[in-house]
């Protein structure tokens, strides 16, 4: 085991010594992996900040019952008892019509011209805390509209949840960025192991001739390959920080005319981890497919 | 006991060229075994033969009790392990010192750094280059070229030397001290299969003779 586990190191030490020893290649490298990794990784960042927002500052979805003009206090009363006893609501409230109108004159300055209307043109309506979940909101409203002296329903989470499909439409798209980014990646790795073969072939040899198993030779490869893709990863992440960095600060000035606090945040610990780790699979994964392509051509004779 | 067993070895290569025909021949352990011949005759062949570089097209190659022919490819590695080569153009690797290549068959057989460079030094010694462990390979000269070859192939202490044409491109002088160091080895109990055509350090090392002589053994 502790000669396997000083094998493994020596390979991984050779293979650190080997990558800082040609650093032109290694950053030109690397810089390519990275920016191909900081694509889908910042349109990632954008849409999950995007996504916290519309969590934050949307309400909890409500419905909003309009009796007629012309429903008596026994039609509300009627209609209390119903809501009471209806399940999968969070909680409801009763917005008299005087109320309403009180309320629209003092909120929107239209006084004036609601003093002038003579009669209260808002019906008495109900507001109504459904829960969580967006699919039983349609059924809240099909089941409210049937009910008596009812004129209208209202989803007023709407908004909210064509947000959250349109993101969701994002998250496809960052997927298929993100596949066909890594296909690059592995293209990428495939060719630079491919090429690092090619220079060390008479290494390959003369180790194959003194009794190198295929793993033995295979490990440095394998180890370059995860090394060039972590960093390639590490790269992408140290571009997305700078990125944000300016981008927030250009968002300052902005959030502070809307007075929220909007800044985009970046990838949490086991995020930048996971595209580490990503990465560092992606590239092993190449280094692996051209190690089996290309060892075996070295053959001695 | 016979360590190096061929019988009724046939080598074809691919476009029909028969370097070797109906072979056959026992060495035992700790001979010294000079294969003569021409150039062309067919004693390269078979000393890949006995290194599993190639493979018999017909006869069974058995060393150290394996079947080349049979063997899978896996288990190559292990069997080379067993063996020390040494090249006539070297195949030294002039991207590392010269302590580093014999450190190179070490680390292949999993030896920790500090034993194996205490070997290697050993090694580097036994053939008078110790003091340039740290020189690059491309300063050498040919001779001294030869003995690191010969270090890194007999430092992990193999049971049997192969060697081809190793004085192929030196002096006589040189040639002869080279001779020496292979019976050095053979004396310290290592089978020695040394492939040359050159009769004056056959003469010198008084060596079993196996003479190839287009392809075929020479009564």
């Amino acid at each position: 085991m502790r000669r396997w586990l000083a094998a493994h190191w020596r390979a991984f030490s050779a293979t650190l010594a080997r990558f800082a020893g040609a650093p032109l290649t290694s950053l030109l490298n690397v810089t390519v992996i990275g920016t191909a990794l900081a694509l889908p990784l910042g349109f990632y960042l954008v849409l999950s900040n995007l996504q916290g927002l519309a969590r934050d500052y949307s309400p909890q979805p409500q419905v909003s019952i309009f009796l007629n003009i012309d429903a008596q206090e026994a039609d509300v009363r009627e209609i209390t008892q119903r809501l009471k006893s209806q399940p999968g609501i969070a909680g409801f409230r009763f917005v008299p019509r005087d109320q309403a109108l009180k309320s629209l004159q003092s909120r929107t300055g239209l006084g004036d011209v609601i003093a002038g209307l003579g009669q209260n043109p808002l019906p008495d309506a109900f507001v109504v805390d459904a829960g969580r979940k967006a699919t039983a909101l349609e059924s809240l409203r099909a089941e409210f509209a049937r009910w008596p002296k009812v004129a209208e329903v209202h989803v007023d989470s709407d908004w909210a949840r064509r947000l959250d499909s349109l993101l969701a439409l994002g998250r496809y798209a960052v997927l298929m960025l993100a596949s066909a980014l890594a296909l690059a990646l592995v293209a990428i790795t495939f060719n630079t192991i491919r090429l690092q073969i090619l220079t060390q072939r008479d290494e390959i040899e003369v180790a194959k001739l003194i009794g190198a198993t295929d793993g033995y030779i295979q490990r440095p490869f394998l180890y370059l390959g995860s090394l060039i893709g972590c960093t390639g990863g590490a790269v992408a992440w140290l571009m997305v920080w700078g990125a944000l960095w300016v981008f927030n600060g250009q968002l300052r000035p902005l959030a502070e005319l809307y007075g929220i606090p909007l800044t985009l945040a970046h990838l949490n610990g086991s995020d930048s981890m996971a595209t580490l780790l990503f990465a560092g699979g992606l590239g092993w994964f190449g280094a692996w497919l051209s190690v089996r392509r290309h060892l075996h051509h070295y053959n001695p004779s | 006991m016979t360590q190096i067993v061929l019988s009724g070895v046939h080598k074809r290569y691919p476009g029909g060229h028969e370097a070797l025909a109906n072979i056959s021949l026992a060495i035992n352990a700790g001979e010294l075994v000079f294969v003569t011949g021409h150039s062309g005759a067919g004693k390269s062949t078979l000393l890949k033969l006995i290194a599993a570089i190639e493979r018999p097209s017909t006869g069974s190659v058995i060393v150290n009790g394996q079947n080349i022919g049979t063997l899978r490819a896996r288990g190559i590695p292990f069997l080379r392990r067993h063996l020390g080569l040494v090249f006539q153009d070297h195949k030294l690797l002039f991207d590392r010192s010269v302590i580093d290549n014999v450190l190179l068959p070490l680390d292949i057989n999993g030896f920790d750094r500090r034993e194996g460079t205490r070997r290697a030094r050993a090694a580097l010694d036994k053939v008078g280059l110790l003091h340039k462990e740290k020189a690059q390979p491309i300063t050498l000269s040919g001779g001294e070229q030869q003995r690191l070859c010969i270090a890194r192939a007999i430092v992990h202490r193999p049971a049997i030397l192969l060697a081809d044409e190793p004085t192929g491109n030196l002096d006589a002088d040189y040639a002869t001290e080279i001779g020496v160091l292979f019976r050095d080895f053979n004396q310290v109990g290592v089978t020695v299969v040394l492939a040359t055509h050159d009769m004056q350090l056959a003469a010198r090392l008084n060596p079993r003779l196996i003479e190839v002589r287009a392809g075929r053994l020479a009564a």
